[in-house]
Formats: structure tokens, sequence, C-alpha cells
């Protein structure tokens, strides 16, 4: 069973309408007793990080879900925000992050130039992503398969290992990370028609 | 690479699909969430949707109508109409809605930028801008479907929406919205001289080739059109369509600069 953690923050329904449809079973959490009989976890999130993060502590699971992902090596998705609170810290917010994954979140330099302009933030829209290394979230997700993004900042890995894909906006940085049993993804895999439904299945087929 | 969306933007009137010219005449189509479903086949790069009777009726979104907009959608989705509160905008994104639109309470109560953009971060806030020509061939912003003009410099009021906390701004053009004679690119530009946020145009696309010229001259930019998207043929018969993957690669590798 999937667990989708539901904090107040990030798009549920869609997550479930996806689940839903390839039959995988999932439920809402939103209390530490819900966590029951959930062997696997999705963080949504969109929004301000510090935001997220406040919402995420006052949900009382806090300490729970650290213990499953930590001690018992319950898989977790992060999505968008959710994977940059995976992160030690973020240039978007003063609260520290959850710190599954040794990484950092910082800003896009909007005084870079793609060709004349400036680079428009956030980045919003379809993008390549360009697989780095081997992971079984992305199996059948060749090279360039594309998502949806829409944020202003984004996820710096502090060990190379941890690096699955990147996408290039302005410069190239990393779309998916993933250490041991924490994956996080930058783009929007539940607003990314099939490519989108393919990732959420190969979560959904870990071990 | 990033690519420019190609947005497919729903007009809702008293919960029912509807097209209008010059924010005029609304045509029932049908049903929206048949429309999203078809629009989910078609795997639409974004879909916008604006309910056109919240505000003018005081009403406010109706929640329900976003839930089930929120659910049935696999693409993004923007939704724009009657809102005035961050607690009500909070309550769409808890619908699963990843953007919200504000228009007439962007123009005034410009803080409620700031304040959404704090609590949601900017991503998610959009400010639509509906323009009409003036009779000196400068712009004039509108409220209310078109029927409140608004006292201020646009183009001034635009400098200053990213430092406000927007993310994005809708541009859309009343003189051209139905007539699918093509983008107003002179307003585009004036804009994109002042504001170098994401920015989406409507109002005016009559083909893929419209869409095309937008891309060329603009680059990455939104464009986003109705008609074309629930119109067929000349007589225009209601039918939901949207260009496959094949035909948005070949309209890119046509007009867009790499």
């Amino acid at each position: 069973m999937i667990g989708i953690i539901d904090y107040g923050v990030g798009n549920i329904n869609a997550f479930i309408n996806i689940l839903k449809q390839i039959g995988v079973p999932y439920k809402k959490v939103s209390n530490e007793s819900e966590l029951v009989n959930v062997q696997k976890l999705i963080l949504p999130g969109v929004g301000h990080f510090d935001y997220a993060m406040k919402r995420f502590q006052d949900s009382g699971m806090i300490d729970k879900i650290n213990k499953m992902v930590l001690q018992q090596n319950t898989p977790v998705l992060g999505v968008c925000v959710g994977m940059q609170m995976m992160a030690n810290n973020s240039d978007e917010g003063i609260l520290p992050g959850l710190g599954w994954i040794n990484a950092e979140v910082k800003k896009f330099d909007s005084t870079q130039l793609i060709g004349n302009e400036p680079l428009p933030l956030p980045h919003m829209g379809w993008n390549d992503i360009t697989l780095e290394k081997f992971s079984p979230i992305l199996t059948g997700l060749e090279n360039n398969s594309h998502f949806y993004f829409l944020h202003s900042f984004y996820f710096v890995c502090h060990e190379d290992s941890d690096r699955i894909a990147s996408a290039n906006y302005g410069s190239n940085f990393t779309c998916v990370a993933n250490h041991k049993n924490v994956f996080g993804v930058q783009f929007h895999p539940e607003k990314s028609h099939n490519y989108g439904i393919k990732l959420l299945k190969n979560f959904s087929e870990l071990c | 690479m990033l690519k420019p969306r190609i947005i497919a933007s729903l007009l809702i009137k008293d919960g029912g699909l509807v097209k209008t010219i010059n924010f005029k005449e609304p045509r029932y189509l049908g049903d929206p969430m048949n429309a999203v479903r078809i629009f989910n086949e078609k795997e639409v790069d974004e879909l916008s949707v604006f309910d056109i009777s919240a505000t003018v009726k005081g009403n406010g979104p109706n929640f329900k109508m976003i839930e089930n907009f929120a659910s049935e959608c696999r693409m993004p989705l923007c939704y724009g109409g009657g809102i005035k509160s961050v607690a009500e905008a909070q309550q769409i994104f808890s619908l699963g809605v990843e953007k919200i639109a504000i228009s007439s309470s962007a123009i005034y109560n410009p803080t409620l930028i700031t304040e959404l953009s704090n609590k949601v971060g900017a991503q998610s806030v959009v400010v639509v801008l509906d323009f009409k020509k003036n009779f000196l061939g400068g712009y004039n912003i509108y409220t209310h479907n078109g029927t409140k003009s608004v006292n201020k410099n646009p183009f001034e009021f635009i400098k200053g929406l990213q430092l406000l906390g927007a993310g994005e701004i809708v541009l859309n053009n009343i003189d051209r919205d139905g007539m699918m004679n093509g983008y107003d690119f002179s307003l585009v530009e004036k804009v994109r001289n002042v504001a170098t946020l994401p920015m989406t145009v409507i109002g005016g696309a009559g083909n893929m080739a419209d869409i095309g010229k937008l891309i060329k001259q603009f680059g990455i930019i939104g464009s986003a059109a109705a008609s074309i998207f629930v119109y067929k043929g000349k007589l225009k018969g209601v039918l939901i369509n949207y260009p496959s993957s094949e035909e948005k690669t070949m309209l890119l590798k046509e007009y867009l600069k790499f």
C-alpha cells in the first residue's frame, strides 16, 4: 500500500487518480495512526519551502515518517517541493530540510542570459530529461522523455552517486535524485501524462 | 530543452463550457468534464479554466467544480475566476490545482499577489490581464469580463508584478477574443519590454500557424487558445481537438529557432 502524505500541501487527488487508474493500492495519510500498513510513501508538495516544512512539522507525522524512511528503509518519493524538502536546506527558506538526501536547494540565477534574454523564472513547462545513471524508477523512460516542471529553485546533490537524471534550464540541474530508499523528482509526474504514469508505476513496483 | 507551452483554455459559465467572441455572446458547447477527458487523451501541455461567471455574479469560486477538474486533469491546471482571498486560493490548491489566476483582485488589491506568493510560491501565482486597444492606439486593462476599464497605466503595473511576487502573466486581447485572426504581437512586444516573467498569450489564434508565428517571434512563450481547440471548420462545429505530439514537434521544428 502506498501512503500519500496529506499535510495540506500538494495535489493529493491527482496522485490518487493515477494510482487508481494503474490499479495500485493507496491511501491518504494525514496522521500517525494512518501510517499502519503503508509500505511506500509519496511526499507531494507545491509552494514555498518554509510553508511546506511548517505544515509537515505541524502534521504530527514527521517523527514516525523519519523513522520509516531512515530506519525501516521505506521507499519514499518526493515530488517538486516534496523533493526539495528531502535536502538539508533551501535558499528559499530558513527552516532546515529533512536531510534524507545530502543536498541543498538553490535558486536559479535569473541574471544569466538565454540568447539575449534573461532567464525567465519560474522554470515552467515541458522539458526533456537526460538519464545519468540507471535507476529502477526510470525503467522504460529512455532519454528525452519529457515532464512538466514548475519551480524556481533546484536540487543540488552533494554526492554524485545520488544524481539520476538531469534537465537543462540555463544550465544542467538534477531533476531525479536517489539515495538508498529515498527518491526525489523535481517535475510533476502526476501531471506529465504517460511519462509520469510510467514513473509512478515504476515506483509502485519497487521492492 | 524547455518547450513552448500550447495551452487549451476553457471558459466556464454557470457550470457549462462556453466560448465567447470579444467577451460577449457566450455559446454553450457542452459539459466541460467531457472536454477535459478528451484533452487528457490528446496529452494537452496545460489546461486553463476560467469561470467567467464567478466575479461578475459575485459568487466566488465554485469549489466543487474545481475539484472535479483537478481530479480529472492529467496535465497541469490553472484556475481563474472570482478568487479574492488567500484562504480561497489555498482551498483551491488543496483541491489539486497547480496554478491560480487572479485578475480584478490583482489589479485592485495588488498586495494579494504578495500574500499568495509568500504562501504558495511565485510559480503558482498567475496574473491575467484583459486588454483593449483605445482610440489613441494605446492599451487599457479591463476587468469584469471586459466591462470595467481600469484607470492604471498597464505597462507600469506590469513592471511591478514580478516584484510583487507574480510567477506568470497572461495577456488577453478582448478585441481578438474568438476572432481567430491572429495574436496581437504589438501587445506582447510592449509587455516583453517591461517584464521578464513567463508569459502566456491568448486571444486570436485561428490556426496552428498563428501559434507557430508567436513562438517564432517570442521563443519560449505560452500560446493559449480556445476556439481552435473546441471548433472545427468554417461553420464552427463543436469538436474538441488538439495537435498530436508529432504535429507539435513538426510545428516547433518549423517555427522555433534553436
